[in-house]
């Protein structure tokens, strides 16, 4: 029995019932429906509002992060007003703003596989909208094990992908991409960055095919792969197919719980700003500016040349990550350096890599430059 | 001759070139075109061992290469051999 529709319901939703694919009783079972979104940064902001609009009955939210001034750029279920708060609250509080029928329940913790299949139990698709690597094989591992449909997507900078994983009826994202690649090669937004609207068209496609999902409606991206570059204003397709060698969904899986995701991919959970190279390899904003007084270590910017025009630390050689292996030679193996970019995490990669050439007396900036600007030179902006 | 699209993430290696053609006959062929003519791809493609990586994923005429002959598929003049990278923003 599909829930009725009260008469501020009826005129709410009057441009959905006005389509026949949809109609009362479409509305009806949106209003029983329900999806997990899992993250409401720049992906679950679209998909978040415009499926809390479209009258989705009970919407989980799943983020433990807060607000942050550089979120707003792109994460418009934010806002200025928000600014501080956990995540999930500042959502929830819009998304309900929007539609006060609807139910909102937020998950003020990060996805793991602890919590996962508990959290996704309950619901009828899940979006992946989580900005790593660790949380896309375990978004992906829980769909299979629940049978559920996951819709993915991802972005970086003004690429998007796009795909309904749904083991039962096609691939899974393990068919796909059976293991992650190396970390560190493929960079994060919060490293490399992302265009702003990008994740506005991406998220409204992914919130498209949950919409198509719980009506039943259309030809549902299951099989289908779509790469978007905002650049060229291309949409592209390609074919998926079940992969027989996948390790959760295919004929001989051999993972059949969830594992540690982390471990697998070998980097973290998260997309955090603050990079480390470990303990013994890192050094502070407050300890470099007292070893600058006295002697002549070699400050190594690893950042993009057109990172240079936001900050700088002065007498700074730039040797972008992507050039340092070719560039070795520039460099003097005997004297002290210590390596930075933004926020320590591309420094901590060329400090590996200067570490397995030989050099030994080099030092990670932790928090990169935006630490410096914060604890030491607070003219310099942080970005 | 068969054209590669190079991925965005991976175009900091390709000066930025976003389609590279090469002279091949099979998915093999133009792959190790690809590097010798760009040689900072090839440890983001290739392990160690020589192997290409298991998350390189290559479509050929929008079909995987995986359900074709894998790395033995023919090339045609006219083909255009798709790199798909993984991404994981969402941010």
């Amino acid at each position: 029995m599909l829930p009725p529709l009260t008469h501020e319901e009826i005129l709410r939703y009057s441009r959905h019932l006005l389509i026949p694919e949809i109609g009362l009783k479409g509305q009806q079972k949106l209003k029983a429906s329900s999806v997990l979104v899992i993250g409401t940064g720049g992906l679950g902001s679209p998909v978040a509002l415009y499926l809390a609009a479209a009258g989705v009955g009970r919407i989980g939210i799943v983020d433990y992060d807060v607000v942050d001034a550089s979120n707003l750029q792109r994460q418009i279920i934010h806002g200025t007003s928000t600014l501080g708060q956990r995540k999930v609250e500042s959502a929830r509080r819009r998304m309900l703003d929007l539609n006060p029928d609807i139910e909102v329940i937020a998950y003020d913790e990060p996805f793991t596989s602890e919590n996962a299949m508990r959290i996704a139990a309950d619901y009828d698709v899940i979006v992946d909208g989580t900005d790593n690597f660790p949380t896309r094989y375990l978004s992906n591992d829980v769909a299979v094990f629940l049978g559920k449909p996951n819709v993915y997507a991802s972005i970086f900078r003004f690429d998007g992908q796009v795909s309904v994983f749904y083991a039962r009826e096609g691939p899974c994202y393990r068919c796909l991409f059976p293991a992650p690649p190396p970390p560190g090669l493929v960079p994060s937004c919060a490293e490399g960055g992302v265009l702003g609207v990008l994740p506005g068209v991406i998220g409204s496609l992914q919130a498209t095919e949950a919409l198509k999902l719980l009506l039943g409606i259309g030809e549902p991206l299951i099989g289908r792969l779509l790469l978007y570059n905002a650049l060229d204003m291309s949409f592209e397709f390609v074919e998926l197919k079940k992969n027989p060698n996948c390790r959760v969904c295919g004929p001989n899986a051999d993972i059949k719980t969830l594992i540690d995701y982390e471990e697998f991919c070998g980097v973290p959970g998260h997309d955090r700003e603050e990079g480390s190279a470990g303990s013994g390899w890192d050094i502070t904003p407050a300890e470099l500016a007292e070893r600058l007084q006295t002697n002549g270590i070699l400050l190594l910017d690893v950042r993009e040349p057109h990172e240079l025009e936001i900050s700088r630390l002065p007498g700074a050689l730039n040797i972008p990550l992507g050039q340092l292996a070719a560039r070795l030679s520039e460099l003097d193996s005997a004297r002290e350096m210590v390596v930075f970019c933004k926020a320590g995490t591309r420094s901590a990669r060329a400090l590996e890599l200067l570490v397995s050439a030989g050099f030994r007396k080099v030092k990670n900036l932790k928090g990169g430059i935006n630490a410096w600007a914060r604890e030491v030179d607070p003219s310099l902006p942080i970005y | 001759m068969p054209r590669i699209k190079i991925p965005t993430p991976l175009r900091y290696y390709t000066d930025q070139q976003a389609e590279v053609t090469v002279q091949a006959g099979t998915v093999a062929e133009a792959m190790q075109a690809l590097v010798a003519q760009y040689p900072a791809l090839k440890p983001h493609l290739y392990n160690g061992d020589g192997q290409l990586r298991p998350f390189v994923n290559l479509f050929l005429n929008r079909k995987n290469i995986r359900d074709l002959q894998g790395l033995e598929t023919p090339l045609a003049e006219e083909d255009e051999l798709m790199l798909i990278p993984s991404i994981a923003g969402g941010c």
